[in-house]
């Protein structure tokens, strides 16, 4: 059986909401944090990092793995909610 | 053992590990040629995504230039991996639902439009061209530099190799060969990673050590600061500074990450799954795997640098190492002596420096520098080329299907039976083997250009169009294909202007609002969206069937 939009109200509306928030972390961490005030952050040091460049180098790509594994339960939830899967 | 016969035993035993997965994996229908029958399981999709997508640019390469560009190699680090969270939110799920065969099959139906399905062919056939070339040129160099084979002889080795597991297999065949190439790859990479961490600042985890105090033979003090007044004190900027403009990061950053989400080698992997869930979850395996590479690869550059200057400068040139001499014969590394003192003068300035680098030294010389042992050195022959050749084979299958589904099947003979289909796909990447391996032995001068090009192409056409028909349910055949026409032809112009018309231009200056051609393809991605969405309000709504159609790869089942 083919499920579309209309048979679940809601859903889509649901799934563009989460896209939008994770997609503005992603935008924030990379473009914000990574580029446009890497210098600023740059003053904070942990070990023998200054911040923006381990950010830059190593956070972000940490942040996108843990945004995708935030995508991936979420939107497990939100099908089981409205009773969608096709796994079956 | 020497190290020949080392890299030959281990690059035997891995070939002979593919070609027995070819065997074992022939693909019997067109379903199973194009995306492997739709039955890999989601781990298995996601190893086999990751080697897909990292190639021998990002194994040979990648470490090596971050090493020379410092802080501003991020860009490379944070667009190549920043993509896929587009690509996993925006594209993956929703074109598993559609469930077809190519890219160009989503383009063409959801636009209703074989003008649209052309274009889209064409797109993919010229990415996918210019990035094999690439590939090929890799296998061929790591068998010149490690076997001492001829290069041309490299590349048709590597040929042969793609061709069996590739023509028999098809999808299902490259597949499960990239799942052993990932754990060939990942191997071959992290190795030495660990090794040269433990060796200069002690710490098991490189990730650790990228941020730890240097052991005191290597002249102690954190190591980004050590190398940050090494490079300083030979003229560089230091390690951790930018010295490109911000606008320009931005860009360069964005056009990556876009060209990503776009490639349509790694987009059609996500047809192989058998579901929506199962699409979800190989996107999250895909970006684990590959964040292993990326987060290891800066520390690579950092930890090599540090070593290759303290090895190097200011040395008397008879006092080097062995490794100095091999590489030295391959042309990797060069010394002339300018001022006759017999000493290694190392310097930012090209007038006084004496010493040539080419960055892939960073990654292929590395275990040697750091004096591991002689099996590491034959493993990262093995992983180069496990990295070329999984790459080369998604590229390959997408020219084949673009030929043999979008342009036989979908267009010139509708009516062509499946064997007949099977047959062509075939014979498609035969012809593509043989163009691919044409361009590794003759390579055109302009490779690492061209693959702006690729990115740009990408990010300019299809990202948007992809991403519009799914989220963007007005958006009809006119609106789509003007914006990809309108993206193509700017991000084109512009990287053709500065590369080959104007090429003096090509500096900060010079650029057109200081965006490098690299980045431009942010602003042929963006252009297409305005393009795309003036010209569609000022046409016809798509058909209901169409509109219904989004709607249903909008919700899974």
């Amino acid at each position: 059986m083919k499920h579309t939009e209309k048979d679940s109200p809601g859903y889509w509306q649901e799934n563009i909401r989460l896209v939008k928030i994770l997609l503005g972390i992603w935008f924030v961490v990379s473009f914000l944090l990574g580029i446009i005030f890497v210098d600023v952050l740059d003053n904070f040091r942990f070990a023998g990092f200054k911040l923006g460049f381990w950010i830059s180098q190593q956070g972000a790509i940490f942040i996108y793995v843990f945004l995708i594994y935030f995508y991936l339960k979420a939107m497990d939830k939100l099908d089981d909610k409205y009773k969608l899967n096709d796994e079956e | 053992m020497s190290v020949q016969e080392m890299t030959y035993l281990f690059v035997g035993i891995t070939f002979l590990l593919y070609i027995t997965i070819a065997i074992k994996s022939r693909a019997s229908s067109t379903s199973d040629f194009y995306i492997a029958g739709a039955h890999v399981p989601p781990l298995a999709n996601g190893l086999a995504t990751a080697a897909d997508w990292m190639s021998a640019a990002s194994f040979i390469s990648m470490a090596g230039i971050i090493s020379f560009m410092g802080r501003d190699g991020s860009v490379y680090l944070m667009g190549w991996t920043g993509g896929y969270v587009l690509l996993a939110m925006l594209i993956a799920p929703y074109l598993r639902d559609f469930g077809k065969f190519t890219v160009p099959d989503f383009i063409g139906e959801r636009y209703y439009s074989q003008t649209a399905r052309i274009v889209a062919l064409l797109c993919a056939v010229f990415i996918s061209f210019t990035y094999v070339a690439g590939q090929m040129r890799g296998v061929g160099v790591v068998f010149s530099r490690f076997l001492e084979v001829d290069i041309n002889i490299g590349v048709l080795i590597g040929m042969t190799i793609v061709f069996f597991y590739a023509v028999l297999g098809g999808m299902k065949g490259i597949t499960y060969t990239q799942v052993a190439q990932y754990c060939v790859l990942i191997f071959a990479f992290m190795v030495p990673a660990i090794f040269i961490s433990l060796l200069m600042t002690g710490n098991v985890i490189p990730h650790i050590g990228f941020g730890a105090e240097l052991n005191p033979e290597y002249g102690g003090g954190y190591l980004l600061d050590r190398l940050d007044g090494l490079n300083q004190e030979l003229g560089f900027a230091a390690y951790t500074e930018s010295i490109r403009s911000k606008l320009d990061v931005f860009f360069i950053t964005a056009a990556l990450m876009f060209g990503t989400a776009g490639l349509p080698h790694v987009i059609i992997r996500f047809f192989t799954v058998p579901s929506v869930r199962a699409a979800r979850k190989s996107a999250l395996y895909a970006i684990f795997f590959i964040a292993i590479l990326y987060t290891t690869a800066p520390t690579i550059s950092a930890f090599a640098r540090a070593n290759l200057i303290n090895t190097v400068s200011n040395v008397e040139y008879s006092a080097m190492p062995e490794w100095f001499k091999t590489w030295e014969a391959t042309n990797l590394i060069s010394f002339e002596d300018k001022n006759n003192d017999g000493i290694i003068q190392y310097l930012a300035d090209p007038q006084d420096n004496e010493l040539t680098v080419d960055r892939d030294i960073i990654v292929l010389a590395n275990p040697e520098i750091a004096q591991l042992p002689n099996w590491v050195v034959a493993l990262v022959a093995a992983g180069g080329l496990a990295a070329a050749l999984s790459t080369a084979a998604g590229l390959l299958l997408v020219i084949s299907s673009a030929i043999s589904h979008d342009l036989l099947k979908s267009n010139l003979m509708p009516n062509i039976s499946e064997k007949k289909e099977l047959l062509s796909a075939r014979i498609a990447i035969f012809f593509a083997v043989c163009i691919a391996g044409y361009f590794g032995i003759n390579p055109p001068g302009f490779v690492a250009e061209v693959v702006a090009f690729a990115f740009g192409l990408a990010s300019s056409s299809f990202f948007p169009a992809i991403v519009l028909g799914i989220f963007y349910k007005r958006m009809n055949k006119e609106g789509a294909i003007s914006g990809m026409l309108v993206g193509i032809i700017f991000t084109a112009s512009y990287i053709i202007y500065y590369t080959f018309i104007n090429p003096a231009a090509d500096n900060a200056d010079g650029w057109w609002l200081g965006i490098s051609p690299e980045g431009v393809g942010t602003l042929g991605t963006l252009l297409n969206f305005v393009t795309a969405f003036v010209v569609c309000h000022f046409t016809a709504a798509p058909p209901q069937e169409v509109q219904a159609m989004v709607e249903d790869i909008r919700v899974p089942g």
